[in-house]
């Protein structure tokens, strides 16, 4: 017994050492392993797989998240980002007031599609009042009117080899010594294919405002607010995203942000 | 099931006849040598005790990080911007004498430069909620800090129910942890004896100490985690009644944290009784599960404190 208790006093000493090693040198110990790419990290991002796919059987496809009434509607929908695309494309589109500007339906479909705003606002459209979600941590309540993407993925008919719903911006949202980078984002077809995901062109009862997205954004109502892009020009049906950009299927995803953002 | 369970039950007929042995010593014994080692800590207990640890570690500064990124506390659905809910908030503002990082509490706002708010190296502060040496990663990177804090959200949680299935099966939630009639008959008296850092060595644990342990695991845990889950957009649309009972999303956000501050303090609690209570002692019996008694009290002369 006193032999293994002269280990264990070793073991003790050399632990409390550890320990306290790691405190004294800060918290940057672990920055130097954190970084995108690196084994660890790769390793911690394991989870996001998991969660994504626990909340998808928990939820199935069709789970819908939580809607409001008018009267949690308080304040004008915060934006965030970029709120005034100083693009050429885009400013040219706005002064037109949105006349030029069209919606492409491109990739993995039998038909490719080119819709004005107004053929959005033709087809069946759905209101709804919903919580947003930043993943900075703040909520904000706001009713948005748009199309469902379902009718116009089916109005494309997608293939059966895509997976995923990539959407294009108009708005550069960083530079890089390639070029400019616009922003761009995936979903996978069960949230492309929800009832609450819509293509929406108004909030609150009024147009969509420039610092919101305008001429059309996302709602995907099942994750947070990065999930959601804004100033859409151009939706591809795709069956990866590994050549794309960071090659992590979005803009915030290329820069350390979960792929699944339902969490 | 039996074939696995016989060694554990083996081992712990052995704790009972060590600890039975105990009073055979008799009186006469010089004290140093009636103390008895037994088995008190479970290998359940000792490995869900420091993948708890390990997990809270990172969950907790990996928790700040993220509050860095919205470091404000809003009461009810959504975050006030139009109107006022905010109830804690920690920023920084400029002044005469230069930056200063405040932190408001109900309105009240203290001057909290250095720490909160406004901190770094000399010359080099920035604007942050917590300072850089309480989050991981030391800079602003709320990405990477929710990959962690979600990796370790599946462990901690894992272990609680693999700890709960444990404790079920071999007792120790209802020889250890659940609280009797003589509990709080002996309440007064523990809390005395904590007030004097006057330690009982023995198998069972003092009425604070299961009030403290069952809080954490029953209260404390499981509101972390349902909070947590009420603030996932996917899980409102799995379990919409969850932000209803909590008082909407944002009031969960701030439960969140604030149980955060308990856990916080929680540990700081727990470390000081630790070092107050024999630290080779406690930890040898968190680590390798054998603890150290004390001898069994003969008269009224005996020291209560041994340790």
């Amino acid at each position: 017994m006193a032999k293994f208790e002269i280990s264990r006093r070793k073991f003790l000493t050399a632990a409390s050492l550890g320990a306290s090693g790691i405190m004294l040198s800060g918290c940057d110990a672990f920055d130097s392993q954190l970084s995108i790419g690196s084994g660890l990290r790769s390793f911690l991002e394991n989870a996001n797989g998991l969660t994504h796919r626990a909340q998808r059987l928990l939820g199935g496809g069709n789970s819908l998240a939580p809607e409001f009434t008018e009267a949690d509607i308080r304040q004008p929908q915060r934006p965030n980002g970029v709120t005034a695309p100083d693009d050429d494309t885009y400013k040219n589109l706005l002064a037109n007031n949105f006349a030029d500007w069209r919606l492409e339906v491109s990739g993995l479909v039998e038909k490719p599609l080119s819709l004005t705003r107004e053929q959005l606002m033709n087809m069946p459209s759905r209101t709804q009042i919903t919580r947003h979600d930043c993943v900075e941590g703040w909520s904000c309540i706001a009713k948005w009117t748009g199309t469902p993407l379902a009718l116009v993925l089916d109005q494309a008919v997608v293939k059966p080899q895509a997976r995923y719903v990539m959407f294009h911006c108009l708005d550069t949202i960083d530079r890089s010594l390639s070029g400019d980078i616009k922003y761009y984002g995936t979903i996978d077809l069960i949230d492309a294919r929800h009832p609450q995901t819509i293509l929406a062109y108004g909030v609150n009862g009024k147009p969509l405002p420039v610092e919101n997205g305008a001429p059309l954004r996302v709602r995907v109502e099942r994750q947070l607010g990065y999930k959601m892009p804004k100033y859409l020009s151009k939706i591809e049906l795709v069956d990866g995203f590994a050549n794309i950009g960071g090659g992590r299927g979005g803009y915030w995803e290329d820069n350390g942000y979960d792929w699944y953002g339902g969490i | 099931m039996t074939a696995r369970d016989k060694p554990h039950a083996g081992r712990s007929d052995k704790m009972e006849s060590v600890a039975r042995a105990q009073p055979e010593i008799g009186p006469g014994v010089p004290a140093s040598k009636e103390k008895t080692l037994i088995y008190r800590q479970s290998r359940w207990t000792r490995l869900t005790h420091w993948l708890w640890a390990i997990s809270l570690f990172f969950m907790l500064l990996s928790g700040l990080q993220i509050f860095n990124a919205r470091p404000q506390l809003y009461i009810g659905k959504q975050s006030g911007f139009g109107y006022n809910n905010t109830i804690f908030q920690i920023g920084a503002e400029n002044t005469n004498a230069g930056p200063r990082g405040y932190t408001e509490i109900l309105g009240h706002r203290f001057d909290t430069t250095g720490v909160l708010g406004w901190s770094g190296p000399a010359g080099n502060e920035t604007a942050r909620g917590f300072p850089s040496w309480a989050t991981i990663p030391s800079y602003y990177d709320l990405g990477t800090a929710r990959v962690i804090h979600f990796f370790f959200a599946w462990i901690l949680t894992t272990t609680l129910l693999v700890w709960l299935v444990a404790g079920l099966i071999n007792g120790h939630i209802r020889r250890d942890l659940a609280p009797r009639l003589d509990d709080l008959k002996r309440l007064p008296q523990d809390i005395a004896n904590h007030a004097r850092l006057r330690f009982h060595h023995t198998r069972e644990y003092n009425t604070l100490q299961k009030m403290a342990y069952g809080g954490v695991l029953f209260v404390l845990l499981p509101l972390m985690i349902i909070t947590g889950l009420a603030m996932s957009p996917s899980m409102d649309s799995v379990l919409p009644f969850l932000n209803d009972l909590l008082g909407g999303r944002q009031t969960a956000r701030t439960i969140h944290f604030s149980v955060m501050v308990l856990l916080v303090a929680f540990f700081v609690i727990h470390i000081l009784m630790i070092l107050a209570a024999g630290p080779i002692n406690e930890l040898r019996s968190i680590i390798t599960g054998w603890y150290r008694t004390d001898p069994p009290v003969h008269d009224d002369k005996t020291p209560e404190r041994s340790a």
